[in-house]
């Protein structure tokens, strides 16, 4: 590899590249082909960066400029005023109302980060080998191989504290220590990359972005239990990430990383990639292992676990992606200093997607402890559009809905279950006062719904009929008494399911209901949604002194039910409206407004057909 | 075919979804049919229902043709927050089917999927492997408009 004078780093993770970083980087090498300077300047595709909201971005070294939102357009522009007359392009740049911050180091959104599992993610070129080793990579397993024994690595990971990154939180060394002294002819190791929680995604951009780190979190693991062969188990939405780690496990065998007696040690191991096919149950480890085994994903019962009988009836560890990235740092810099980070009970830092109605969304790395302010304002910038913080979902599905009550609660296991929220695999979901908490929930349990692998009937029926009574409310249908009944489904389906899913599938119903019941109880009792979501709970209505009567709403309405003339304004006839919101949208000087609550013409109606029919719903 | 898709994998029931992938992506109908199973079922030594169990369970999998090119539209909540209901009332004028359906000219099948992992950049599509983030009405025409001339 030659030296070269400029290092252009291009984030190609799955964000920036949904973006177009892809046709950026071409468009580079076509300029500076043109321009005849292709070989003073080194073009980078790096993972992921972390602000997904200004992709795509890239890094240029050796001064650390940060570029957001570049488009092939610019790409001129930087050749002609960054590259060649040295001087960069102000315009690219991240700005506040200020300030302008031109070095990736100043960047506000990387200010209270601490890179662990993501040290290489967006630094590195995930397909080379090479830059991994270069940035101190496979030092930690030659350490592990050549001067540890198996039950000293697992006291290395004891004494830093590490947890299953996956969302249960269980200590690492535990489930390590439980195969290790398992007696078995043959033992497995499994990378669980079947990322399934909306709103998550961490482990895809660790996959792609740093794959030799989770290879090498992996083999440590399996010195330490005595396993010889590994499974990554992927979904196969994902397919980049599938790639990445296919050629990592190439080139790790290539160099003799991996294999036969690696590092000359007695040590021997291979691995290979396994898909999913669109499971989210398959993120449990049991429904998991008969994935690979080629049956359907359904859970089993617990125990036996899978550390005494799991992949093939063998002891078997299954760790999240994004637990095996921190495990080389920690022999690299030594327990003491991973378990210096976090809290008492949580160490080390946590990966977290921001996403939802927040101006920094994207992908960042904190230490536990850190209090949601912090993460939400700080890091994440803030709500976007000058909105109001209303939530915060944690932990997709399995976790729960905290408020503007909790915003100094600091982000480790402990307290976020203490709240009814879990740390899950760390999707954070921002809402802004224009959410509705009861959509919110209703939307949860669909997917939970839809996902349930319907072998266990407490999680199959149970969520079906949580599901059907938030149903009833958000069409203006709820009965008192209905929350009492969400409640107590839900404890019994957490209670009595068979496995994760069901157990922890209520979470977010109960957590609104406990946090947000004022909103439960207006839809049930008077019909309304405050945030003007549910479609059944509120209505349009014309403000006829800012009507100009120019009929274009009458002439979009599909039903035909808005009349009137230039003189006498616009109606809606409430009755025949289907709130479809094109009159809405199409209305020039916006005199159409959402009204929250049901129009009394329609309650009317309602309550005498209710009284035909008293036995309908 | 189908026969030789299978033969690429070991006769053992644990690579029963990757020749299920395998003769899913190889079919330009995307989906897997009756013959297809019986060959399977056949080449593993399982029985044909263990093969339909498993094809119904995993949501990639179709047992009906499917366009040429599937789009997933995700519906997680982020995208949802974002304005992914619109996109969807969009797609569905704009390719004249519901969730799941295929267009006449058998171009595209719409459906969806629970997340695929790119929420800062919501809502988002995959089309085929292609990711496509921070969608707009007037980007999914264009994406749409694009794929349909390359065709």
């Amino acid at each position: 590899m030659s030296l070269k004078r400029i290092d252009l780093l291009i984030c190609c993770g799955s964000g920036c590249v949904s973006a177009g970083a892809l046709k950026i980087k071409e468009r580079f090498h076509e300029v500076l082909n043109e321009k005849g300077i292709s070989n003073e300047i080194n073009i980078i595709e790096t993972g992921c960066m972390g602000p997904c909201d200004y992709g795509p971005v890239m890094v240029i070294y050796p001064e650390g400029i940060f570029y957001k939102a570049v488009t092939p357009e610019d790409v001129s522009e930087i050749v002609e005023n960054h590259f060649i007359k040295g001087r960069p392009v102000q315009r690219l740049m991240l700005h506040d109302e200020e300030k302008t911050f031109a070095a990736q180091k100043d960047v506000p959104f990387y200010q209270k980060q601490v890179k662990v599992a993501l040290e290489n993610c967006g630094y590195i070129d995930p397909e080379s080998l090479d830059e991994y080793i270069a940035t101190g990579g496979y030092e930690a397993l030659g350490t592990v191989l050549t001067t540890m024994t198996p039950q000293q690595a697992i006291d290395v990971i004891k004494e830093s504290g590490l947890r299953g990154r996956g969302g249960g939180g269980f200590p690492t060394h535990a489930k390590w220590q439980m195969v290790h002294d398992a007696k078995s002819d043959e033992k497995y190791i499994i990378c669980n990359g079947d990322e399934g929680d909306p709103g998550a995604f961490m482990d895809r951009s660790i996959l792609e972005g740093d794959p030799h780190r989770i290879l090498e979190g992996m083999m440590i693991a399996a010195y330490a239990i005595g396993a010889t062969s590994g499974f990554f188990y992927i979904r196969a939405e994902y397919p980049l990430a599938i790639k990445r780690i296919k050629h990592a496990i190439e080139q790790a065998k290539a160099m003799g990383l991996m294999g036969e007696s690696v590092f000359d040690s007695k040590f021997s191991f291979d691995a290979e990639v396994r898909t999913g096919a669109g499971a989210f149950v398959c993120g449990e480890e049991t429904a998991l292992i008969h994935s690979i085994e080629g049956m359907r994903g359904n859970p089993s019962p617990k125990p036996p676990y899978p550390s005494t009988s799991g992949l093939w009836g063998k002891p078997t560890v299954v760790n999240n992606v994004e637990t095996f990235a921190n495990v080389p740092s920690i022999f690299v810099k030594g327990a003491k200093w991973f378990a210096s980070m976090g809290t008492e009970l949580s160490k080390g830092t946590k990966v977290f997607a921001l996403t939802g109605d927040i101006r920094n969304t994207g992908l960042v790395e904190v230490p536990m402890g850190i209090t949601l302010r912090e993460l939400i304002f700080d890091v994440g910038g803030g709500i976007i559009g000058g909105r109001k913080f209303k939530a915060v979902q944690l932990g997709g599905p399995s976790g729960g809905c905290l408020t503007i009550e909790h915003l100094d609660v600091g982000v480790d296991y402990e307290s976020l279950k203490a709240r009814g929220a879990m740390m899950g695999s760390g999707g954070v979901i921002v809402m802004n006062d224009q959410n509705c908490m009861v959509n919110i929930a209703k939307y949860f349990m669909d997917f939970c719904v839809d996902e349930s692998c319907g072998k266990c009937s407490p999680c199959r029926i149970g969520l079906k009929q949580m599901y059907d009574i938030l149903e009833r409310i958000v069409h203006g249908y709820g009965k008192i008494g209905d929350i009492e009944e969400l409640q107590r489904l839900g404890e019994a389906v957490s209670r009595l399911s068979l496995c994760g899913l069901g157990q922890s599938a209520p979470n977010p119903v109960l957590s609104t209901i406990r946090y947000f019941r004022d909103e439960y109880e207006a839809h049930i009792r008077d019909h309304s949604c405050s945030t003007k979501v549910c479609l059944a709970l509120m209505h349009f209505d014309i403000d006829k002194d800012n009507c100009i009567g120019c009929s274009l709403c009458a002439r979009k309405c599909p039903v035909n039910c808005i009349t009137g003339s230039r003189e006498e304004k616009y109606t809606i006839h409430q009755l025949d409206c289907v709130k479809c919101g094109n009159c809405q949208d199409v209305c020039p000087v916006k005199a159409v407004n959402r009204v929250p609550g049901m129009h009394p013409e329609e309650k009317t109606k309602r309550d005498t057909l209710k009284k035909q029919h008293p036995h309908e719903d | 075919m189908y026969k030789e898709i299978c033969k690429k994998y070991s006769p053992d029931k644990d690579n029963l979804i990757y020749i299920l992938h395998d003769i899913q992506d190889t079919h330009p109908q995307h989906y897997i049919s009756e013959e297809a199973v019986e060959v399977i079922a056949e080449y593993l030594g399982v029985p044909a229902n263990h093969i339909y169990g498993v094809i119904t369970f995993y949501s990639m999998y179709s047992t009906s043709p499917r366009g040429r090119n599937i789009i997933r539209l995700c519906e997680s909540p982020p995208c949802y927050i974002k304005g992914s209901e619109n996109i969807l009332r969009k797609m569905k004028i704009m390719l004249g089917v519901e969730t799941g359906g295929t267009s006449k000219d058998g171009l595209f099948t719409l459906e969806l999927c629970a997340c695929l992992g790119v929420c800062g950049n919501a809502p988002v599509m995959m089309v085929n492997n292609d990711v496509y983030g921070d969608l707009t009405e007037d980007k999914v025409e264009e994406i749409v408009e694009k794929i349909r001339r390359g065709n």
